[in-house]
This record gives structure tokens, C-alpha cells and sequence, in this order.
């Protein structure tokens, strides 16, 4: 046939001569069926890409006027578009006519509409506006009873169709899967495959109607669900290995030459269902041992059937081929497999050569001595003038790269890199040499240092500045961390430095800038290996290229912080003078920036030389990034009445946690008046609004709900604590969110629940539990006040930071069983709340103030036990009440009745019950649990509208106690009792 | 899955230009300009597979291509169709419009233009093989054309 077109194309010259006169813009009068032949004529004729514009132009022109005309008629259009299409095919603008092809498709009869609908799927994409001008038409001619309308609206669908429009025709080409002609069934299945593609879960339900598709009694339809099939498997082949029977038997059929006639092909029975199925298999059978033993045999009989008498038997051969590699091995196939992959390797015909290295890249990694057997072959294919087998070989080659061969493979390798120009490409092989030579550090294959290095330089002067900016990276760490041997790392970068200078000295060659930011780096860190008295030389040379202008500002940042480096071994130097002479005035900030650097750790040697150590480039840099050191700055401030820093996220959850009390608070008001507020001593009050947040807590704890909130917001808080950032970011984040759905219920309920859970969590883990919880509260009151200061330490604990104040303060360390007692009384979850309404407090400083006063008293009490301590502590909960509930107008929350009064030295466990609370109904003192050494007891006090729990803890023996931890169970163990 | 077919000849003149995936405008251009450019550097006697390079989705699309006469047929496809049986492909489609055209040459492919695309339509829908039978592809097309004449004896000249 194609000697008939060239016969045809020496005619066609003498064509166009005759038809010249017609040709051209003349042609515009000739009628409107011949108007497509003047124009390609005429563009034909002319000789230069202006000339072709200018004409187009003016059609164009003609065009636009044409369609816009309302005396233009459909069939006019129909040319019109034409011409359009070919316009738009030559790469010009033709967009004015896009609503018109779409109103052909409307408007016009069969024929129009075809065109119409030809030049939408050609101009338009899926996205679109005009297209959905286009869903009406859709829509109607799916509905059509003409074949013709229906297969053509099934075609534009399949081509393009707006997304979010396909369920208005699902409905409408789910019924065309049970129509009567077969062509109708195959288009439809295509179409719906199209929208398996752009919207999967449209079509979902539908699978079982692609299933009907496979078994359908025609085999166009059933090839044509091989796609769906295909796609489907390959995003999951487990969904369908049910279905591997079916292909099974259709590729037997197919293979048997069962299917009719009409679908072979240069007499293969239907080559491109059998090429499908082949693909299918492969998918389903891989790694799946049982699946795959299903199509052994007809795998078997494919490879025997293939007789090789055509091009497409070889497709369906490398198919077969690559579906035995794939699927779980049977060595007898995999005998044929290997035998038929030489047929290909050995082949003249160079696609079949092609398709051998392919196939062999495909199976080298299982079957290496394949290779051997076509080693000669391969090399052949090395040296081959189509750089496309080339490319396939290296491929090869690349997969089976060892400690022996890999000099010649990346050799080969580095020759195909110098002779390619395409970028594409260059950037694929540098990655693969520079894969194979740095980046399995693990076991690098590189014989010596000098080759390694040698051949890094000519993939970073070929690669250069489009190669993946992993290679360099990787490069400078393998120099930093080095091997196993020192002495063998210390040469390699020795060598490094020598053969990068040796390249510095060569005049008029110009590095990519990758390469010479390697150089710099390389250069700065390891030229001291040279021994040399002074860098004054490399020195020179890093100048040089400093002032060249060809050098990017990135990689002069890169220079000058070498020469910064080299600076430090050799601070006196004319050209580092000069240096920072010429860039202090530089336009370039950064350049600037860095000179400045420069200068001034040039004034000061020590301060250069640890800043900048030799050889220290992989020892990790110490960071305190809490900013530790900063802390007395800080304090100090705070002393002096600033605000302390909250993080973004503290200040928001704040403001939210404040409008969340706000909305619950017709509770509090009553509490605000509790009789307590008034009774505190005023002396109380310098010491604490620290301690306020306690007695707030407290107040707090009586209703459930609002303690587990607060529970949340107290670890938000407690993020800006300079000190314990880390700990309690992560401990704000597990937080269980459910918690506030509690918050409505019911002060009642709430107090109920958690008396319950307290009888329930009578076990004896829970004790422990509990014990560990009531020696962690005891310290709350003072414990932010370590923060501050910078001591805290970092003991991790259930609930991070309440342990530390006792530890820390008395220097031992905190166990549940170390707990030798004395006596406190804790007030259960409520000092969660602690910090939370300590940071509600506006009067921060205020606040840092009475902290510090207090852990100074702390300090010199030797525990908690001491009275005058506990009782001023005591005092100055009481006390700091009141002017917390007035900043904040949570009075509501705050029953200031609080635990306080039980630290007074009660010293019995029956006389436990507080002064003041016992002014209101009180609920009998119930011991919770006990131990020889403690006993916990806890009462309730009904007081306005809110309970109270008071617990209080004794300690039997006659031991000091250090710590309590007090925890309190989740809100799920709580139960709601009326 | 195929994303274009690209027809052109010699000098590189597109003739036929139908992309399954979507490309703006300019990059439409500059593929049909850069395929061009590959194919032409290539002998007759070397392989008829290319790699797409950058421009169509890197290393997962391949351009297979013939080269007949004056015409460079050339499909850009992804990996999940065969290299050869898209070589038998676009022979089924050179051979289609001998068919359809008598003894088609490149001036069929330019002043027929839509009927290429709709023959076209008839072997390959949405990026899918839709008909590799050639008789079938041929029985669709003629169906087409009767449908036409009998349009134009209706209508009149």
C-alpha cells in the first residue's frame, strides 16, 4: 500500500499546479463543499509559516463571520466546521465556533449532527462549560430509535463527558447493555467504562452488569469488557479471582480457534482479546499459587500455538512470556518462557530484538543466568546504532550490576550519557549511575576511591543542574559519614579535594552549579586533609568564582560559606580581606549577609573555631530548642508584669474553653457567694493566685463534667510552660475528645457518676492506681512555679507535670509505694483545672509574683508536712479565690469551699471532716481505699446547688510522706445514677 | 490505554490529530512538533518503538509508530497495551482506509479529514480498541455512507 501513496504524493505537485488558480483566498468563492479543498491548496501552495498564518488568518476571519451569520444555514455549518477542525488541527485559535459545533449537534440532521459532534470531542475537554450545553442532546439521541444517533452519542460520551452530568445518562446506557445489536452493547460498555475511569463510584453498582458484558454472546462485547476488566484487576486483583475460570476458558476458546472467523487476523484467532486475556491472567495469578495453577495449561497451549509466522504472533508470544514470569512459577513453562525469550533476543528484526531485552529486564532478577546465555547478544546490542536498544540494554545491564562488572557497565553507561541530548533521558541515567553509585551506600560496588570519585565528577558535569537533587546530597553525606574504614574515608576525601582542585585549575570550563556547590562544600570541609600551611591557593580559586557572574547567587552562598570555613584554619588572609570588602556592599542581602558573618567571626577566633570545627560535619549539633538558657530572661520578665507567651493554638483553645464556661455557668453564680470567699485572710492573698487556681479546681472537680474539660484544656495550657512544650503538645493531642459530650449533664449526675466509679474502682490496681494519682496531685499548688523557674525535670508520669514539684523540691524520686505519707488532702481531678484557670487569670505577672514567693517557701520547708507551709498554702487558696472569680466571671465554677480546710492539722482520719463544710449536709466520711500506711476517705457535701466530694488522705504510720499520686479513671468508668 | 494518535507527513504537517487525554492547546502543538522531531531522526531500519520522553508522562508511555511513505502513523500509548499488537493496530487502520478510500493516499487523509475521524471512531473509542475486525470496521463505515448519499439525493446537489 505505501507504494501506491508515494505514487500518489509525486502526483500530487502537478495536482496543486493545476488547481493553483482555484487555490488560495481566490477559492473563498467557490462553493461552500470545495471551500476545504481551496484552503489546503492554498496553504499547500504557500512557502513560509507567515504566509500560512496570514491565510489562515483571514479564513478565519471568513469563518467567524460566517457562522455568526443567521443566514448561514446547517448545512453551511457543516462545512464551516470543517474547516474549523482543520484550523484547530494546524494549531490555531478557532474557539468562536465551539458553541456552534455544539448547536450542529442540536440542530442538525444525521449528517450535521456527526460533524457537530466530531468537532465538540475535538475542540472541547471534559471541563469544559459549553459541555454541558451538551447533555440535553446526549440525553436525547441515546433515546433515539435511530442506531445511528444512538452509537454516535455513545462515542461522544466515551470521548468526553462532563463528570458531574453522568448520572442524568447512566439510567439511559445501563439500558443500552440489553440492546438488541451488538455494536450498541460494545459502545456502551466502553462508554461506561469511560466513566469507571473519570468516577469509579458511579458506576459501582453496575460491576454485576459487567459481568453480563463479559459473557455475552458477542464477542465484540466481550472484548470490549475486557478493559473494564483489565483496569478493575489491576487496582485489585484479589476482588476477582473468582473470575479467573472464565478468562481461562474464553482464551482456550480463543486459542482453540473457536471464535468466528471474522475476527482473525492474518489467521491468529483474535490476537488483541488474546493479548488482553494474557494481561488479565498475569495480574490475577500473581503470587497466588492456586489461581495460577488454573491457567498453567493454557499458558502451555498459547506458547505451542504461537507458531511464528507473523508480527502479531510475536505480541501475543511476549505476552505470554511476560504472564509466565508473572504468576506463580511452574518450572516446566518457565523452560518454554526463557527458550521463547531467546527466540526474540537472537531475532533480525530489530522490534523483536527490542522486545527480547525488555522481556529479559522483566525476568533478570529471577533468572540471572538467562543473561549469561545472551551475553553475547547483549553486548552486541550495547554497540548498536539505535539508541532506543541501546537504552533497553543499559536497562539490562543495570539490574544486574555487581562488585565485577559494575566499572564497564557504568563506563558504558557514561559514554551513552556524553553522546544523548535529550534531557529526558540524561536525567534517568545519571539517576541510575548515580543509584548505583551512592546511593546503595550499603554495599557501594566501587572498586576504589579514585574511580568512585572520577565518576561522580563526569555525572556531575554531564547531569548537572536537571539531575535529582537527592544525587549531590547523598554524595556529600557518603564523604561525611564514610565507610567502615577511617583511613580509607580520610583518602577518599582526600582525593576528593585534590581532583576538585586539579578541575578549579583548568581555565574557561564552566561547571554546572550543582557540581560546584558539591566542590564548595567538599572543598571547606575537608581541604585541612591536605596539610597545607595556609588555604591561601583554594582560597584564590573559591574567590574567583565568587566574582564570576556566570555563578548563581545560591552556589556563591555555598562559596562563601567554604571560604568562611577555610577562614577559620587561616584567619589571616588578603583575599578573605578582600573578600568581605567587595560583599558587604553587595546588592545580593544574603551575599551581604553572609560577609557580614565573615567579618565578624574574623574578630573573634574562638568563637570561629567552635563554631566552625574540622572535620565534625556528621556529629549532631547539640540544640536546645526549648530555648532553655533563655529562661531567666524570661522569668525575669515575667517578674516585671509581661505577659507570658501562649502558642497560637493555646490562645484559641483558651478563648473557646471561655465561652464554653461562659455557657454554662447559671450554676456558678450561686457558688460565687459561697461563704468562704469572705473568710480568707487578706494576708493570704499575695502569696497566690498560683494557689487560687486550686482552690478553683476545686471548685471545679464537684462538677464532673466540667472537670473533664477542663482536663483537656489544662494540657493546652500547659504547653507554654517553657519547659515542658514537648510533653504536654503530645499529651493535648491524645486527649480523648468524647468527654465533652458530658459537659451537659447535670451537676447531680455528674457527682454521682464519679462516687460510683470511685466504689467501682475499688480493685486493687485501681487502688495503686489511685495511690500513684493522690502522691501526684500533692505537690500541684507550687509545681508550676518549677516550671518557671527552669527546674523542672522531666520524670514521665500518667499526668506529666503534677509529680515533679515534690520530687524536684525534695530531690527524691516518686513511687506510688515510696510513698511514706504524712498527710494531705487532694482534691481529685479539680487540680487538672489548676492551670487552666490560672491562665484565665488576667492578672498574669500578679501571678508569676505570688509563684515565685512561694517556691521560695517551699524551698525552705523540707516537705509539705511542715504546717506553716501547708497551712499558707491552705491560706492562700482560700484567699486568692475571690479576686479569680472577680477578673474572670466564672465565679459560678468556683466554690471556693475547696480542700483547703482538710490540710489543717487534723491528724485522725475520723476528725477529717472540714470545719466549714461541715456547716452544710454532709454525707457520711466514706474510707475509700487503704493500705497499712494510707488510708483515702472521701464525703460528699451538698452545699447551694452543687456537691462537693472531699477527700481527704491519712497517714497512718508515723513516716513523712514525700509524694502523692492521685488519678483519677477515665469518664467512661463513671456511671450515671439519680 | 492509547492518549493520542498523531498523523503526519514528511515535512511534519499534521494530518490527523486525536488526543484521548487532555492537553491544553500549545502543549497539543508542541507534542505533534516534538514527536515529529523524534521520529524523523529515526531510520526506517531501526525499532518502531520510542519512549515519550517528558512532554507525555514520562517513562510509562511509549510512541510506536510506522512510517508509510509520506506518512508517519504514530499512537502514544501507555504500558498497559501491547508494543506489537498496537503495531498490528494502526496496520488494521492504514488498512482500513485503503479500504475505505480505494488506494488511500495523503490527500485522502487531507480533504476527508472528518471521514478519517470517523473511521477512526469506529477502531478506537476514548482511548480504548473498540474494533480491530477489520470487515466490521468497514460494514460501520459504509453504513455511514449510505446514510449519506441517500441524505444528498434527498436534499439534492
Amino acid at each position: 500500500m505505501s507504494d501506491i501513496v508515494e505514487k500518489t504524493l509525486t502526483a500530487l505537485p502537478g495536482l496543486f499546479l493545476q488547481n493553483q488558480s482555484v487555490g488560495g483566498p481566490a477559492g473563498v468563492k467557490t462553493s461552500f463543499s470545495s471551500r476545504l479543498g481551496g484552503l489546503v491548496r492554498g496553504i499547500t501552495a504557500l512557502t513560509s509559516k507567515h504566509e500560512e498564518e496570514k491565510l489562515i488568518q483571514q479564513e478565519l476571519s471568513n469563518l467567524k463571520a460566517t457562522v455568526s451569520a443567521p443566514t448561514t444555514t446547517l448545512r453551511m455549518m457543516k462545512e464551516c466546521m470543517v474547516r474549523l477542525i482543520y484550523c484547530e488541527m494546524l494549531g490555531y485559535d478557532a474557539s468562536f465556533g465551539y458553541i456552534h459545533a455544539i448547536k450542529l449537534a442540536q440542530q442538525g440532521n444525521l449528517l450535521e449532527k456527526r460533524v457537530g459532534y466530531l468537532a465538540v470531542s475535538l475542540f472541547l475537554h471534559e471541563n469544559h462549560e459549553l459541555l454541558l450545553l451538551l447533555v440535553n442532546t446526549v440525553v436525547k439521541d441515546l433515546q433515539s430509535t435511530n442506531l445511528v444517533e444512538v452509537c454516535m452519542a455513545l462515542t461522544i460520551v466515551s470521548q468526553i463527558f462532563p463528570r458531574e452530568m453522568i448520572p442524568a445518562v447512566l439510567p439511559l446506557i445501563e439500558d443500552k447493555l440489553q440492546h438488541s445489536k451488538e455494536i450498541i452493547r460494545r459502545k456502551a460498555v466502553l462508554a461506561l467504562y469511560k466513566f469507571h475511569l473519570i468516577a469509579p463510584n458511579q458506576v459501582q453498582h453496575i460491576h454485576i452488569k459487567f459481568r453480563k458484558a463479559l459473557c455475552d454472546r458477542d464477542v465484540g462485547v466481550m472484548a470490549a469488557s475486557l478493559h473494564i476488566y483489565f483496569r478493575m484487576i489491576k487496582e485489585n486483583s484479589s476482588g476477582y479471582k473468582d473470575l479467573t475460570g472464565s478468562f481461562v476458558t474464553i482464551l482456550k476458546q480463543v486459542v482453540g480457534g473457536k471464535l468466528p472467523v471474522d475476527f482473525n487476523y492474518h489467521s491468529v484467532p483474535a490476537p488483541w482479546i488474546q493479548i488482553q486475556l494474557l494481561r488479565i491472567l498475569g495480574l490475577l495469578g500473581k503470587d497466588d499459587q492456586r489461581t495460577s495453577e488454573l491457567m498453567y495449561d493454557v499458558l502451555d497451549e498459547s506458547l505451542r500455538r504461537a507458531e511464528l509466522n507473523h508480527n502479531v504472533t510475536y505480541a501475543i508470544l511476549f505476552e505470554c512470556v511476560h504472564t509466565v514470569y508473572s504468576i506463580y512459577p511452574k518450572s516446566e513453562l518457565l523452560e518454554k518462557a526463557a527458550k521463547c525469550i531467546g527466540k526474540f533476543v537472537l531475532s533480525p528484526k530489530i522490534n523483536l530484538k527490542y522486545l527480547g531485552l525488555k522481556a529479559l529486564t522483566y525476568v533478570i532478577q529471577q533468572d540471572p543466568t538467562l543473561a549469561l546465555q545472551h551475553q553475547m547478544t547483549i553486548i552486541e546490542c550495547l554497540d548498536h546504532p539505535d539508541p532506543i536498544i541501546k537504552r533497553e540494554t543499559l536497562e539490562l545491564l543495570y539490574r544486574i550490576t555487581n562488585a565485577q562488572n559494575i566499572t564497564v557497565i557504568v563506563q558504558k553507561m557514561l559514554e551513552y550519557l556524553h553522546q544523548s541530548k535529550e534531557e529526558y533521558i540524561i536525567v534517568n541515567l545519571v539517576g541510575k549511575i548515580a543509584d548505583i553509585l551512592v546511593l546503595n551506600t550499603v554495599d557501594t560496588y566501587a572498586p576504589d576511591n579514585a574511580w568512585f570519585i572520577q565518576t561522580m565528577n563526569a555525572v556531575f558535569s554531564v547531569g548537572g543542574d536537571v539531575m535529582h537533587p537527592d544525587i549531590p546530597n547523598n554524595f556529600m553525606r557518603l564523604l561525611a559519614e564514610g565507610f567502615d574504614d577511617e583511613t580509607e574515608d580520610q583518602q577518599l576525601r582526600l582525593y576528593a579535594v585534590q581532583s576538585y582542585l586539579t578541575l578549579l585549575d583548568v581555565e574557561n570550563v564552566f561547571y554546572p552549579q550543582k557540581f560546584l556547590q558539591v566542590m564548595s562544600w567538599v572543598l571547606g570541609e575537608y581541604y585541612y586533609l591536605l596539610d597545607k600551611d595556609t588555604p591561601e591557593e583554594v582560597l584564590t580559586k573559591l574567590y574567583k568564582l565568587l566574582m564570576n557572574d556566570s555563578v548563581s547567587s545560591e552556589t556563591k552562598a555555598w562559596l562563601i560559606a567554604a571560604v568562611t570555613k577555610l577562614t577559620s584554619q587561616a584567619h589571616s588572609s588578603n583575599i578573605v580581606e578582600r573578600l568581605i570588602q567587595e560583599f558587604t556592599i553587595s546588592l545580593d542581602t544574603c551575599m551581604r549577609q553572609h560577609a557580614f558573618e565573615l567579618k565578624h567571626l574574623r574578630e573573634n577566633v574562638e568563637l570561629m573555631k567552635s563554631l566552625l570545627p574540622v572535620d565534625k560535619s556528621c556529629e549532631d549539633m547539640v540544640v536546645d530548642a526549648s530555648l532553655s538558657f533563655l529562661d531567666g530572661f524570661v522569668a525575669e520578665e515575667l517578674s516585671q508584669g509581661a505577659a507570658p507567651y501562649k502558642p497560637h493554638h493555646q490562645r484559641q483553645e483558651e478563648k473557646l474553653s471561655q465561652e464554653k464556661v461562659l455557657n454554662f455557668e447559671p450554676y456558678g453564680l450561686s457558688f460565687s457567694s459561697s461563704g468562704f470567699t469572705g473568710r480568707q485572710s487578706p494576708a493570704g492573698i499575695s502569696l497566690g493566685s498560683d494557689i487560687s487556681g486550686n482552690s478553683a479546681e476545686t471548685g471545679m472537680k464537684e462538677t464532673n463534667s466540667l472537670k473533664l474539660e477542663g482536663i483537656k484544656k489544662l494540657w493546652g495550657k500547659e504547653g507554654y510552660l517553657p519547659k515542658k512544650e514537648g510533653k504536654t503538645g503530645d499529651e493535648t493531642e491524645a486527649l480523648p475528645v468524647p468527654q465533652e459530650s458530658i459537659i451537659m449533664e447535670n451537676v447531680d449526675q455528674a457527682v454521682t457518676k464519679k462516687d460510683q466509679c470511685q466504689v467501682l474502682t475499688q480493685s486493687k490496681e485501681e487502688k495503686e492506681k489511685q495511690l500513684l494519682a493522690s502522691s501526684l496531685f500533692v505537690g500541684l499548688g507550687s509545681e508550676s512555679t518549677i516550671n518557671l523557674l527552669g527546674k523542672a525535670d522531666t520524670v514521665s508520669h500518667k499526668f506529666r507535670r503534677k509529680p515533679k514539684v515534690k520530687e524536684t523540691k525534695s530531690g527524691e524520686t516518686t513511687s506510688a509505694h515510696s510513698m511514706t505519707c504524712s498527710y494531705f488532702s487532694s482534691s481529685s481531678n479539680a487540680t487538672y483545672e489548676d492551670d487552666y484557670y490560672l491562665d484565665a487569670l488576667q492578672d498574669r505577672g500578679d501571678k508569676e509574683l505570688n509563684k515565685f514567693s512561694l517556691n521560695s517557701e517551699l524551698l525552705d520547708s523540707e516537705s509539705l508536712t511542715e504546717l506553716p507551709s501547708v497551712e499558707k498554702l491552705s491560706n492562700c487558696k482560700l484567699s486568692s479565690s475571690p479576686s479569680l472569680f472577680t477578673d474572670n466571671n466564672m465565679e459560678g465554677f468556683h466554690p471556693s469551699q475547696s480542700t483547703a480546710p482538710s490540710v489543717a492539722p487534723e491528724t485522725s482520719l475520723a476528725s477529717s471532716l472540714l470545719e466549714e463544710t461541715s456547716e452544710h449536709m454532709h454525707s457520711e466520711l466514706v474510707e475509700v481505699c487503704h493500705n497499712e500506711t494510707i488510708s483515702v476517705s472521701s464525703y460528699k457535701i451538698w452545699k447551694d446547688d452543687c456537691l462537693f466530694i472531699v477527700w481527704s488522705v491519712s497517714n497512718k504510720s508515723g513516716l513523712e510522706l514525700k509524694s502523692a499520686n492521685l488519678e483519677i479513671a477515665p469518664a467512661e468508668n463513671f456511671k450515671v445514677r439519680q | 490505554m492509547i492518549q493520542a494518535i498523531l498523523v503526519f507527513n514528511n515535512h511534519g504537517k499534521p494530518r490527523l490529530v486525536r488526543f484521548y487525554q487532555r492537553f491544553p492547546e500549545e502543549i497539543q502543538q508542541q507534542i505533534v512538533r516534538e514527536t515529529f522531531h523524534l521520529v524523523l531522526k529515526r531510520d526506517d531500519n531501526i525499532c518502531n518503538f520510542l519512549e515519550g520522553g517528558s512532554l507525555i508522562g514520562g517513562s510509562d508511555y511509549k510512541l510506536i509508530y510506522r512510517h508509510y511513505a509520506t506518512l508517519y502513523f504514530v499512537f502514544c500509548v501507555d504500558s498497559s497495551e501491547s508494543e506489537l499488537g498496537i503495531l498490528d493496530l494502526i496496520q488494521v487502520f492504514v488498512e482500513t482506509l485503503d479500504k475505505c478510500f480505494e488506494n488511500v493516499c495523503e490527500l485522502d487523509l487531507i480533504f476527508h479529514m472528518d471521514k478519517v475521524h470517523y473511521i477512526l471512531q469506529e477502531v478506537v473509542m476514548g482511548g480504548m480498541v473498540l474494533e480491530t475486525n477489520m470487515n466490521e470496521i468497514v460494514a460501520q463505515i459504509e453504513a455511514q455512507n449510505r446514510l449519506e448519499k441517500s441524505e444528498v439525493s434527498v436534499l439534492g446537489p
